[in-house]
C-alpha cells in the first residue's frame, strides 16, 4: 500500500482521476436530468479531435480536450432546435463531422510526428502516463464548474424540470441550455483527459444515473453520484497497479478497470431502486389496508 | 367591480403560428377576485391564447396588459399551470422541491434551509391538500396529485392572477370537483383572480364570473347569461345553434343537423355534457 502510495504517476494518477469523478458526478446528474445524455456523448468523443491535435501542434491535452468539446457544444446549439429529435439529429450531425476530424488528426499524429500510442492515450486514456503540469489545470477546470454549478443552481434545476416554468421565473433556458453544455465541456475535457475521450461518457452518465434512481433530492443524487464515482476511479487505480502482479508483469489500463466498475456501481443501483419500489409499493398498500375500515 | 382596474385587460390580440392564424382580435377584460373560464374546443386555440398572455408566444397584434403592464414585466403577478408536464419517475425531485423552486428557482447560489422559505412552501402544499406526498418524488405521483402539485408550484409565491390549462382534463369526477372547490376557495379566500381553460363548461359554472368562448380563434366575452345565448354562439359558429338547458348544465347543439355537417355537429356536441 505504501509503495502504491508513494508512486508519483499513481498520485498523480489520483489527483486528476478524482477532478474527473467530482466533476463527472456534478455535471452528469444535470446531464440526465435534461435527458442530454446523447450530447454529453458525443462532446465527449468530438472532443478526441482536439486531443489529437494537441499531440500535433504540442498544446496541452487539456486545452485540445476542451476547445474542440466547446466547438462542438456551439455547433450543437447553433444547429439544435427546440425539438428532441431535432436536437438528436444536430448532435449526430456534429458527432459525424467531430470524429472525421478525429481520424485526420489521429492518421497525421502517427505519421509527422514520433507519437507513438496517441491514438490509445486520446480515445482510452491513459491516466498513468499523465504529465504532473496537468494537476492544477484539471483542478482549476474542476473549481470553474463547481462554482458556475453552484451559482446557477436553482435555474438549472427548474430549466431541467420545465423549460417555460424556468421562463416564467425569468430564467431563459436558452442561457442555461448553453451554459450548461460549456460546464459540460469543461467535465468532459477533464474526464477525456483522464480516461479517455470515448470512455469519458461511462464516467458521465453511469455515477449520475445510477445516483438518480436512489436519490429524492437533487442535491443527494449528485452527493451519491460523487461517492460512486470517486469509489470507481480510486479502485479503478488500486487494481490497474495490482494487475502488474496478477497478470506476471502485463498491467491492464485503469480506464477498463474504471468503467468495469461503474457498469457495476449502475447494475447494484438498479437492483436497490427496483428493491425500493417494491418495498415502498408494499408499504403504502399495507397502510391502505390499516386505514380501511 | 369595474370601479377597480383590470388585472388582466386583452384588447384585438391576433396570434399567427407557422404562417397560420390561430387567434383573431380577441378582447376581454379580468377583474381582482373574478373566476373566468376559457371555453373551446380542441384545436380553438385556448392554450396559445394563455401562452400569449403569459409572454410565451409574440403576438401580431393586439395587447395583452397585466395589472397595467406589458405582460414579461409583470410575470410575478402571475402563476402559470401547464396542461401537462411529463415527470421522469426517476426525476429526483420531491413535490416540496419543486415547489420550492416556484418561490426561487430563479435565485443565484445554493438552496439552503430557510425557515420563511418552509414556512411558504408548507403553506402552498397544504392550500392545495398535498401534504400527504410532500416529501414524495414528483414524478411517482398520479396524474391529480402532479397538477396538485404544480398548482402549488405557482401559488406559493402568492400571485394576483392564476392560469390554468385544463386542469379538469385528466380527472375523474371527485378530484375535478375537488379542484373546482379549490379554485372557489382561493377566489373568496386569497382575493386571487383565476383564468381557467376547459373543453366543458358545466363543471366550471358554479364557481365562473366570466366566460370567454373560443371557437376558431375568434372569441365570444361576458357573463355566462350574456355568452351563452343562441344569437351570439350562432354567429360565433357561423351556422345557427341552439342552447339545452337540463338539470342546471348546459348543451350546445347544431340547430339544423340536415344543414350541418357532421363534422360540425360533433365539434358542437363536443362541449355538451
Ligand atoms: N407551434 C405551432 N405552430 C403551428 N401551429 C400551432 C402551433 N401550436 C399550436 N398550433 C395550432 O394552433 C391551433 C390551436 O392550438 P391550441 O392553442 O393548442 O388549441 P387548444 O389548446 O384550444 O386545444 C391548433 O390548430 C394547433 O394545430
Ligand atoms: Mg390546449
Amino acid at each position: 500500500m505504501f509503495a502504491f502510495l508513494s508512486s508519483q504517476p499513481v498520485q498523480t494518477a489520483l489527483i486528476v482521476g478524482s477532478c474527473a469523478a467530482l466533476v463527472s458526478a456534478l455535471i452528469g446528474v444535470f446531464t440526465v436530468l435534461r435527458g442530454n445524455a446523447f450530447a454529453g456523448h458525443a462532446l465527449a468523443d468530438v472532443s478526441s479531435a482536439g486531443g489529437a491535435a494537441s499531440f500535433l501542434w504540442g498544446i496541452s491535452p487539456l486545452l485540445g480536450f476542451l476547445g474542440m468539446a466547446w466547438i462542438a457544444a456551439f455547433g450543437m446549439e447553433f444547429l439544435g432546435v427546440r425539438k428532441a429529435r431535432e436536437r438528436d439529429l444536430a448532435t449526430g450531425i456534429v458527432l459525424g463531422a467531430g470524429l472525421g476530424f478525429s481520424a485526420l488528426f489521429l492518421y497525421l499524429d502517427v505519421t509527422t510526428t514520433s507519437t507513438t500510442g496517441a491514438a490509445v492515450s486520446v480515445m482510452f486514456g491513459s491516466l498513468f502516463a499523465i504529465s504532473r503540469g496537468l494537476i492544477w489545470p484539471a483542478i482549476l477546470a474542476v473549481l470553474a464548474v463547481f462554482l458556475l454549478v453552484g451559482l446557477f443552481y436553482r435555474p438549472l434545476i427548474l430549466t431541467a424540470v420545465d423549460p417555460d416554468l424556468a421562463t416564467l421565473r425569468g430564467v431563459s433556458p436558452r442561457w442555461m441550455g448553453l451554459l450548461q453544455l460549456l460546464v459540460l465541456g469543461l467535465a468532459v475535457a477533464v474526464c477525456a483527459l483522464a480516461i479517455g475521450a470515448v470512455l469519458a461518457t461511462a464516467l458521465l452518465i453511469g455515477p449520475a444515473g445510477a445516483a438518480i434512481r436512489l436519490s429524492r433530492r437533487p442535491a443527494q443524487a449528485i452527493f451519491w453520484a460523487m461517492i460512486i464515482a470517486l469509489t470507481a476511479v480510486w479502485l479503478g487505480i488500486w487494481m490497474a497497479y495490482e494487475s502488474y502482479y496478477w497478470f506476471s508483469g502485463n498491467a491492464w489500463p485503469v480506464s477498463f478497470f474504471v468503467v468495469v466498475l461503474i457498469f457495476l456501481f449502475y447494475l447494484l443501483a438498479m437492483l436497490g431502486s427496483s428493491w425500493q419500489h417494491k418495498y415502498q409499493r408494499r408499504g403504502i398498500t399495507s397502510l391502505r389496508r390499516l386505514q380501511e375500515p | 367591480m369595474t370601479n377597480q382596474s383590470p388585472i388582466l385587460a386583452v384588447a384585438d390580440l391576433s396570434v399567427d403560428l407557422g404562417g397560420r392564424s390561430i387567434l383573431r382580435d380577441v378582447s376581454f377584460d379580468l377583474y381582482p377576485g373574478q373566476l373566468c373560464a376559457l371555453i373551446g374546443e380542441n384545436g380553438a386555440g385556448k392554450t396559445t391564447l394563455l401562452r400569449t398572455l403569459l409572454g410565451l408566444i409574440t403576438q401580431r397584434a393586439g395587447t395583452v396588459l397585466i395589472g397595467g403592464a406589458p405582460a414579461r414585466e409583470h410575470r410575478e403577478l402571475v402563476g402559470y399551470v401547464p396542461q401537462k408536464i411529463n415527470f421522469d419517475p426517476d426525476l429526483p425531485l420531491r413535490t416540496r422541491d419543486l415547489v420550492r423552486l416556484g418561490l426561487d428557482g430563479q435565485r443565484l447560489g445554493l438552496p439552503f434551509f430557510n425557515g420563511r422559505t418552509r414556512y411558504a412552501v408548507d403553506q402552498a402544499l397544504q392550500a392545495v391538500g398535498a401534504e400527504d406526498f410532500a416529501d414524495q418524488r414528483v414524478g411517482e405521483l398520479s396524474g391529480g396529485q402532479q397538477q396538485r402539485a404544480v398548482i402549488a408550484h405557482a401559488l406559493v409565491r402568492k400571485p394576483r392572477l392564476l392560469i390554468l390549462d385544463e386542469p379538469l382534463a385528466n380527472l375523474d369526477f371527485g378530484s375535478a370537483n375537488a379542484l373546482v372547490d379549490l379554485l372557489g376557495r382561493l377566489i373568496v379566500q386569497q382575493k386571487m383572480t383565476v383564468l381557467v381553460t376547459a373543453h366543458d363548461m358545466n363543471p366550471l359554472i358554479p364557481v365562473m364570473d366570466r366566460l370567454v368562448y373560443l371557437v376558431d380563434g375568434r372569441a365570444a366575452t361576458g357573463t355566462v347569461a350574456e355568452v351563452v345565448q343562441a344569437e351570439v354562439l350562432s354567429k360565433l359558429y357561423g351556422y345557427p345553434v341552439s342552447i339545452l338547458h337540463h338539470g342546471g348544465r348546459i348543451l350546445v347543439l347544431p340547430d339544423a343537423p340536415e344543414n350541418a355537417d357532421v363534422a360540425n355537429m360533433n365539434r358542437c356536441a363536443g362541449h355538451g355534457v
